[in-house]
């Protein structure tokens, strides 16, 4: 009898183009044809063109078959008895190769995501075996202050968006005198073209589980939070499963590997607001209001959940820590370029033949890694315009592909990388049209507290619709571009104050989508930067 | 078969007891009335506000300021077509003008025979692979009217049931 280890991924974008239909054809061929089956439903490598993909383990290495369709399962089967097993050769026409020679994981960098689609998700052991847990070890063993000095020395920023260092967020919490601290994980992940978050969720469970606990031991918490965002079901199932496991064998818990320390951790949902990413309306979300931001100061690093100090870290900043603590910062220090350290997984989405997840150190540059994996557009016609950093980023024109992707960089080219989502239009999009949205999307979702964000944003998609229809164009453009400089200036958080940035972004690069001249001087007035 | 609250609310009392000791406990509360009545009716309000000690108002406003929270009863599917940057760059906008159209309903809309509500929803991380679809807790990529009619047509021939 033949034995076969496959691996077939149970990740959302797997799913969502039927990897479960695949799985089952799969269990029922090798019923069928009595061939001994081990299917783990791994996690994704993140190469969403060839979902659902479907790995074979020889003794070469594993071998991948996709995008695959349950009709092309019988086919696949059968080339994985008559030639992979036997010769290793694979002849179907959805044939790869061996997985890890595929160009596209073979250009990346892989600290955050060395596990994910390797793994069960939700096996300790794969976990165990691939260095999971050695951070937290490595934890355990040291003194709080020197946790947070070697997150300090990794010269990590918050992959929220915000860049903020989190070594020295975590060395005020660490600070700050309580009887009571909290670890909470953003895990809101609202920005369009993002994804990073669901697949650390989805993929490597654990690994987000042990940059918490690490995070808990080094600020003296014993207590967090995981406020997940409600449109990423499966992310919620396999995380409240993973806690479960490492509750029981106890990495979770009262005594956390025998220590006598304690870090407990909870699933908080949201509720479908896109302003509750921000931290202090998520910890007003948590409290069980309305997600309304409070005004800083008090950081909630002072004042945070409950009035208490509190670390609020995104997903990625928090999934860096295992491999910073056990690898050491200077190990993780010594990727990346200028203040940007590290690495990002950035996320290639839209309009893209080969979108995924891809993880390079910082200052490659938009050109280059579209160059390198993007395959050009699903719709094969040019690239217009890119939006890189979600709804609250600038679209790039093609002259401003080659700003090396880093915080700093992108800053000065009135950009913004935030958590590094990469969106891409083709030369068929209405710019004017994609300025409105912006306006639009921050009339539904703004929490309505400061008068710049709540009334600014409706009166942008008035103003933008006079300039659409061409009602006193001029007088319009100059109301625009007030109108984004006030909420610029006067909105409370990044919702209000960062909305124009697309829309700026709109009008100065796409002039003639607003029926404007290149040069136009009324632009050339206001806006600079 | 969905519940039915009209007269009675000791489902609701149970789902408060079990979880108001958490802290910040009314989106969990929230969140488990609507898994398990479909929606969050009015006249569970008070019942809340005073088992919480907050004041009706408070609670009104929480489930308003929430996108996800509605108070009255849905059909008995809920479709999202995710409206964000990266599904629009794939034809989103298009699909969401068609299935309206094929639906007979506006965003936040039930079809006549309770079959389907419609809402809008920004991002369900797939954006790789967009357009997506959302329906129950099903997540579907690329989504073409074609295959939207496809989906609508198999949950209305589904046996009813949850």
């Amino acid at each position: 009898m033949m034995n076969i280890k496959m691996f077939i991924p149970r990740e959302s974008t797997a799913l969502s183009l039927g990897a479960h239909d695949v799985a089952r054809a799969v269990s029922d061929y090798s019923t069928q044809h009595k061939t001994e089956l081990n299917l783990i439903r791994n996690g994704s490598r993140g190469m969403f063109w060839l979902e659902p993909m479907v790995e074979v383990e020889t003794s070469k290495g594993r071998f991948a078959y996709g995008p695959v369709d349950v009709s092309d399962v019988p086919s696949i089967m059968e080339d994985i008895t008559t030639n992979l097993l036997s010769k290793h050769t694979q002849e179907h026409r959805l044939a790869l190769g061996l997985t890890e020679e595929l160009a596209y994981l073979k250009k990346q960098t892989r600290l955050t995501f060395a596990r994910a689609g390797i793994t069960d998700p939700l096996s300790l052991n794969d976990y165990l075996a691939l260095d999971g847990f050695s951070g937290l070890h490595k934890a355990l063993a040291a003194t709080s202050q020197e946790i947070v000095s070697t997150v300090v020395d990794s010269g990590l920023r918050g992959r929220g968006g915000a860049a903020f260092p989190t070594g020295i967020k975590w060395q005020t919490v660490h600070d700050a005198p309580s009887d009571k601290k909290y670890i909470v994980c953003n895990a809101d992940e609202g920005d369009s073209g993002t994804f990073a978050d669901r697949l650390v969720m989805e993929c490597d469970p654990f690994m987000l589980i042990e940059g918490m606990i690490i995070a808990g031991l080094a600020v003296g918490a014993d207590e967090g939070y995981i406020y997940l965002r409600s449109e990423y079901p499966v992310a919620d199932e396999i995380l409240q499963e993973a806690i479960v496991i490492a509750t029981k064998e106890g990495y979770l818990g009262n005594d956390i590997c025998g220590s006598g320390r304690t870090f407990n951790l909870e699933v908080r949902l949201g509720a479908e607001a896109y302003i509750c990413g921000e931290e202090t309306s998520l910890l007003e979300s948590m409290e069980g209001k309305r997600g309304v931001v409070r005004f800083k100061p008090p950081l909630p690093a002072i004042e945070g959940f409950f009035g208490k100090p509190t670390v609020v870290n995104n997903v990625l900043s928090l999934s860096a820590i295992p491999y910073i603590l056990s690898q050491g910062g200077q190990a993780y220090q010594q990727y990346g370029a200028n203040r940007s350290r590290g690495t990002l997984p950035f996320q290639l989405a839209g309009n893209v033949k080969q979108g995924g997840l891809i993880e390079l150190p910082f200052g490659s540059t938009l050109q280059s890694l579209l160059d390198d994996f993007s395959g050009g557009t699903q719709s094969a016609r040019p690239i217009r315009a890119i939006q890189v950093g979600g709804p609250l980023g600038a679209y790039l024109p093609t002259s401003k592909f080659d700003i090396p992707l880093d915080y700093e960089e992108f800053t000065n080219a009135s950009a913004v990388l935030g958590h590094g989502g990469i969106v891409i239009f083709d030369d068929t999009v209405d710019m004017l049209e994609q300025a409105r949205f912006s306006m639009e999307f921050c009339v539904d979702e703004s929490c309505g507290k400061c008068t710049p964000c709540r009334i600014g944003s409706t009166r942008g998609v008035e103003v933008i619709d006079r300039i659409k229809y061409d009602d006193s164009r001029a007088e319009n453009m100059i109301l625009l571009s007030d109108l984004c400089e006030t909420m610029i200036n006067g909105s409370l958080c990044a919702m209000g104050s960062m909305t124009p940035i697309p829309v700026i972004s709109a009008y100065k690069d796409f002039p003639e989508d607003f029926h404007l001249p290149s040069n136009n001087a009324v632009l050339e007035e206001t806006n600079h930067g | 078969m969905q519940l039915d609250f009209s007269s009675d609310l000791s489902n609701v009392v149970k789902i408060i007891d079990t979880l108001k000791h958490k802290k910040g406990a009314l989106l969990p509360i929230l969140h488990q009335i609507q898994r398990e009545i479909g929606y969050i009716p009015l006249k569970t309000i008070d019942t809340i506000a005073k088992k919480l000690q907050q004041t009706p108002a408070e609670i009104h406003g929480v489930i308003s300021f929430y996108h996800q929270f509605r108070t009255s009863q849905p059909g008995e599917h809920k479709i999202q077509i995710c409206r964000a940057e990266a599904c629009q760059s794939r034809g989103s906008r298009e699909l969401e003008q068609h299935a309206k159209e094929h639906l007979d309903i506006e965003y936040r809309g039930t079809t006549a025979d309770k079959k389907f509500s419609l809402d809008s929803v920004y991002c369900l991380g797939n954006c790789a692979t967009g357009p997506n679809v959302r329906i129950n807790d099903e997540l579907y990529g690329r989504v073409s009217n074609e295959k939207f009619e496809r989906l609508v047509s198999t949950f209305k021939t589904q046996v009813k049931g949850r």
